[in-house]
């Protein structure tokens, strides 16, 4: 099998980032709070991003917040994603009231768009990491609902789980071994896509001063820190910016080749 | 219902179509409301805090009228709303429907010359995509889209700022706009925040577009077409286009819907006197009635931009239109 | 002799084609085929799939489908190279010289426009006719070709049309310009066969009283015989061999194109229907919702070790009656019972052993077989589901299925993306023989599948039913294939039985009119049987 040059990139960032995240305290060369300089000071051996907006450490700041900003992405992810395809199946296999209650509800939530359904509920809501994940899954999962449900609807009408009840197989049989197995690559790469949402989603809120709370920050916070240094000509802010773009596009690179890879139910080997 | 009236299919699905828009709003209206009262504690809790003494919060819940059930509440909240009053401010104790009139048209103005730059630009995109299929144009083309997709809206608006008002200092990085400048001060204020909304939903919208019409295109209709000789400019505007007319229409409007949510984050960036900029000012102050106000708002414009994107297809499609 | 008008020379086709994932890579779909056509002379192209009969002729508009194009050779029509003259000489003579009719009419016109508009507008850009002159050509053909109120036919739009008349309004389009030559790609697979007859009727009066030439498209033989000259027989981008249509049936000079002949001439002893019938439906009446019903009070019997052939067009209820029988479709009246038990009406209340013994077998193989299962598990499952075989037994037991279905051990960790559409069916029968059933239903098993294929399959389900003792209710719309296997014969209309017994009586006058019209309009492989048809049926008309 050949990988392509693309997703082989994106491969070595998506790898590259977490393994920073996860390593976080033993790579970064200051504290996190720690103020070693002055405000905004220029690129030096000690500094190697320079400093931010009261005097800290950025390359140490962009390190840990990479750290906040993946863990609590990849968090709502996996809340987001859990919750959506497992509705999702179960509404498909199941059908009747059941299903149409749940798509319902789920049209219902998309009528609004997301950031200001979430703007409204963090308006009465304490700003904390548990609330964030919470806020971000749940209306996130709308949309894992919605495409495990059409994946698996797709699926179930096919013959050959036509073929497994005239077997008399179990439900449990025919979600995971029929259906699950064909729903796979298109959910893998919904998983990257999500995963994103999640990374941007965050970023833009806590940019808005609704995410992350000082002195914890993560990338959309940290802009939201230096974005004052920009009309100064000091780019500080546009690190934590790009080291944002460059995540997602990593992401994006993977979730793509997946997703062409093995775009519907032709393929055999693999996947 | 209205069956026994025998209308014609396409006002019978346009009737039921605007029904389940307006039904859909006030479902909506009843999750914003729903929204600020599932919460520990109460609103009045949650303006002032914790330490609040038990005599403030008596004090601010008669005030606020937080003793009434909350069904009568919502209705009293509604009834207001449909009447253009939509309250007063928590923070500053003035009128909401004042204050948000002016900031609506400054957002609808910064929506429309996005819109006007990036609805064309995206088709066109979409369209050489479609005709260099699979060569470099439609490639290059694609790359660029995801990565502008991955990109928030932040980063392409600082990028611009720094590098088009701060080193070049063509523009202002600030986007201030009042009633008294004229049009053209008003949109030499707002290319900035216009290039970047652009950006925003140019990507989703030309993916999308170029999706329309490579569907259109491969139909068996198109070969036949092709096999009358006629030229490829009448193949594509007089049989492709009726066709794709309804699918493109029904992704540009999908797109401007994504534009309510992007304008939030650019009026945020630019400083733009805008509604997203007094939503995000007063969700931070915790401020209720106008975030539920604005939620109001900006809700009723993407459900009425989904329910154009729904009545388009429904009236184009000459199935629904020319009944056996 | 006349001097030929178009002449393809030594012409190659190629075609890029993107994998997904890996690199576009060249594929040759034609290899040096050349054919000279005669004015007003019909000349049919047979072939099965992928003997890129299509291809080259639309090769003679100079046109490609996707990424194919014309890699060498000529193409002369009316003393020219049509290779020389460009896009726009391709456009001056597509639409004038040379028109096309497209086997799914229904996706081939522009389902936003009327119909006149679309087929005078060849006609128009070209020149030939202003448009009162072609409006007036093309109501003339409506009323030739039997088309519904001529005048007013036109003003309609693609979906108020049946697709039989789309297909004549088809036919229609491609005459108004006056071309030399029409390019039929199979104009009436896609159709019923009471509906083709007419259609095929109407394109042979077409090229009659036209005097166009015609390059016709087919995998049917039988059809093709009735309208051709000459006959040119493809396989897998060459040509087999070219001769008149007389001699390509009668004097086959080539063994492929024999065994496209004698293809359908499989025989089979009829067996008497036995005291026991292991399948017995009693007054069976479904419906989807409340609406709708499908099936009017319909019952057969299924005899052990015979086949039950249920005939029928779309819409007359012989799939649904499948689904009643597995229980997929719980009938609102009627019951069934089976080896002499009563089968419990829905799929989820039949015990294992009344799921084991009636097996099914689809007509789309491809979609039959989970994609992400090795041929080991789908044939294996049964075994292990049923009776508990695991491990090296069940391994054994799935070998020596492969080989009843003429298959190797080596297909065992094959994926069904990795077998053709024939192997493709016979796991799909394993898999049915594996559960050692009394009786398999098979909806269409054979309809998707290339002739020669098709008979490998139905010999293969006649030796199995004698080998294993099975009873088949096989569901088609092929009255050959109902000849070749059947012992008795349910022919189905609009949701009813019409008629019901031992395939010899069946088979034999006097008919009902539906059987009658529906026996007579099968293709027989022979030529002139279209007119005796049609002469036939005017002289009964003319009788009544």
């Amino acid at each position: 099998m050949r990988i392509p040059i693309s997703a082989l990139i994106g491969l070595f960032f998506t790898g590259g980032f977490f393994l920073m995240a996860v390593f976080a305290p033993l790579i970064a060369p200051y504290g996190l709070a720690e103020v070693v300089g002055d405000v905004w000071e220029p690129r030096s051996a000690d500094h190697w991003l320079g400093t931010d907006n009261i005097g800290r450490d950025l390359l140490s700041r962009m390190i840990y917040g990479g750290r906040t900003t993946i863990l609590i992405a990849a968090l709502a992810t996996v809340l987001s994603f859990s919750l959506g395809s497992f509705l999702g199946f179960t509404a498909a296999v199941i059908g009747g009231w059941i299903d149409q209650l749940m798509s319902r509800l789920v049209d219902l939530l998309m009528s609004i768009p997301t950031l200001i359904f979430a703007l409204v509920v963090l308006s009465v809501m304490p700003v904390n990491i548990t609330t964030l994940i919470l806020v971000m899954g749940i209306l996130d999962s709308t949309r894992v609902y919605r495409l495990s449900r059409a994946v698996a609807v797709d699926i179930n009408v096919q013959d050959f789980v036509e073929a497994a009840k005239l077997r008399g197989e179990r439900r449990s049989w025919i979600i995971f071994r029929e259906i699950l197995p064909n729903a796979l690559s298109p959910l893998v790469a919904e998983l990257g896509l999500r995963f994103i949402f999640a990374v941007l989603f965050l970023s833009t809120l806590s940019f808005l001063g609704l995410g992350v709370q000082p002195p914890a920050s993560d990338w959309g916070g940290m802009v939201k820190e230096n974005k004052d240094g920009i009309v100064f000509g000091i780019g500080a802010a546009l690190v934590p910016a790009a080291a944002i773009s460059a995540l997602a596009i990593s992401v994006n690179l993977v979730a793509d080749w997946v997703l062409n890879r093995t775009s519907d139910l032709k393929g055999g080997r693999g996947g | 219902m209205l069956d026994g009236l025998r209308l014609h299919p396409v006002v019978k699905l346009v009737a039921q179509r605007i029904a389940l828009g307006i039904l859909l709003l006030l479902a909506a209206s009843v999750m914003i409301f729903l929204g600020t009262l599932v919460l520990p504690g109460d609103v009045a809790q949650a303006i002032l805090g914790q330490s609040a003494t038990p005599v403030a919060l008596a004090n601010l819940r008669e005030q606020m009228g937080l003793n009434d059930p909350a069904w009568q509440r919502y209705l009293h909240w509604l009834y207001a709303a449909l009447h253009g009053d939509l309250g007063t401010s928590l923070s500053n104790g003035r009128d909401i429907a004042t204050q948000i009139g002016s900031r609506l048209g400054n957002t609808l103005f910064l929506a429309f010359w996005a819109a006007v730059v990036a609805v064309p630009l995206a088709i066109l995109l979409g369209l050489l995509s479609v005709r260099y299929r699979n060569r470099w144009p439609d490639k290059l083309i694609s790359t660029l889209s995801l990565a502008s997709i991955s990109l928030p809206e932040f980063f392409i608006g600082y990028v611009l700022i720094y590098f088009f008002a701060v080193r070049l200092g063509w523009f202002t990085s600030v986007a201030t706009i009042y009633d008294s400048m004229d049009l053209w001060d008003k949109l030499s204020a707002i290319v900035l925040p216009v290039t970047v909304l652009t950006m925003v939903i140019l990507a989703h919208m030309m993916r999308m577009t170029r999706a329309a019409i490579l569907n259109v295109m491969q139909a068996a209709y198109i070969e036949t077409a092709e096999l009358k000789g006629l030229t490829q400019f009448t193949v594509i505007f007089r049989h492709a286009l009726p066709n794709a007319i309804a699918p493109i229409v029904n992704v540009v409007v999908l797109n401007l819907a994504y534009l309510v949510v992007g304008v939030v984050v650019v009026e945020v960036i630019f400083v733009y006197p805008g509604m997203g900029q007094y939503l995000v000012d007063h969700v931070a102050k915790r401020d209720v009635p106008v975030v539920q106000a604005c939620g109001l708002i900006f809700a009723a414009v993407y459900i009425g931009l989904n329910l154009i994107a729904d009545l388009v297809s429904i009236v184009t499609n000459p199935r629904l239109r020319h009944p056996k | 002799m006349a001097e030929p008008f178009l002449d393809i020379r030594n012409l190659r086709i190629e075609a890029t084609v993107y994998p997904p994932g890996e690199p576009a890579r060249d594929i040759v779909i034609v290899e040096d085929v050349s054919l000279t056509l005669e004015k007003g002379k019909v000349l049919g192209l047979i072939g099965e799939s992928g003997a890129g009969k299509s291809t080259i002729g639309l090769s003679a508009m100079g046109y490609g489908r996707g990424g194919v194009r014309i890699a060498g050779g000529e193409v002369w029509l009316n003393g020219r190279d049509i290779m020389k003259g460009g896009n726009r000489g391709f456009r001056r003579l597509r639409g004038k010289e040379v028109t096309y009719v497209a086997q799914s009419a229904a996706a081939a016109f522009n389902p936003a426009k009327r119909l006149m508009e679309q087929i005078i507008e060849a006609a128009l850009k070209h020149g030939v006719a202003n448009a009162r002159q072609a409006e007036a050509r093309a109501v003339d053909l409506f009323d030739r070709l039997g088309l519904p109120e001529p005048e007013s036919f036109g003003r309609r739009f693609p979906h108020q049309v049946s697709g039989g008349q789309l297909q004549r309004a088809m036919t229609v389009m491609a005459l108004v310009p006056e071309p030399d030559l029409i390019i039929f790609d199979e104009p009436t697979t896609a159709l019923d066969v009471t509906t083709q007859i007419d259609v095929l009727a109407a394109i042979k009066r077409a090229i009659r009283d036209t005097g166009v030439a015609a390059l016709y498209i087919t995998h049917d033989l039988a059809v093709v015989a009735q309208v051709s000259d000459e006959i040119m027989v493809l396989r897998a981008g060459s040509k087999v061999e070219r001769n008149t249509a007389e001699n390509i049936i009668n004097n086959p000079q080539e063994d492929y194109t024999r065994a496209l002949v004698s293809v359908r001439s499989i025989t089979h002893e009829e067996k008497r229907p036995t005291e026991t019938p292991i399948l017995v439906a009693r007054s069976i009446s479904a419906s989807y919702g409340k609406l709708v019903q499908v099936l009017k009070d319909v019952s057969v019997e299924v005899h052990p070790g015979q086949t039950l052939a249920v005939v029928g067009e779309s819409g007359s209820g012989k799939s649904t009656l499948a689904r009643v029988l597995t229980g997929l479709l719980p009938p609102f009246e009627g019951e069934v019972t089976f080896a002499g038990r009563s089968l419990a009406p829905a799929l989820a209340q039949r015990s294992k052993e009344d799921l084991r013994e009636l097996q099914m077998i689809y007509q789309m193989a491809d979609t039959a077989m989970n994609p992400r299962q090795t041929v080991e598990t789908i044939i294996g499952r049964p075994l292990g589901f049923y009776f508990g075989l695991s491990g090296r037994k069940r391994r054994e037991r799935v070998v020596q299925l492969l080989d009843e279905i003429e298959m190797g051990p080596e297909f065992l960790d094959r994926y069904p993306a990795e077998l053709s559409g024939g192997q493709k069916q016979r796991v799909c029968i394993a898999r049915a023989l594996a559960a050692k059933p009394k009786l398999i239903i098979c909806d269409e098993v054979t309809s998707a599948l290339d002739p020669l294929v098709a008979d490998g399959i139905l010999k293969l389900l006649l030796r199995l039913q004698k080998a294993e003792d099975v009873a088949y209710l096989f569901i088609t719309h092929d009255l050959a294939t109902v000849k070749a296997i059947a012992d008795s014969i349910a022919v189905m209309y609009r949701g009813e039985l019409v008629r019901y017994g031992p395939k010899s009586e069946v088979l034999a006058p006097p008919f009902d009119d539906y059987t009658d019209l529906l026996l007579s309009s099968v293709p027989e492989m022979r030529i002139g049987w279209l007119e005796e048809v049609l002469a036939h049926r005017k002289m009964e008309s003319a009788g009544h």
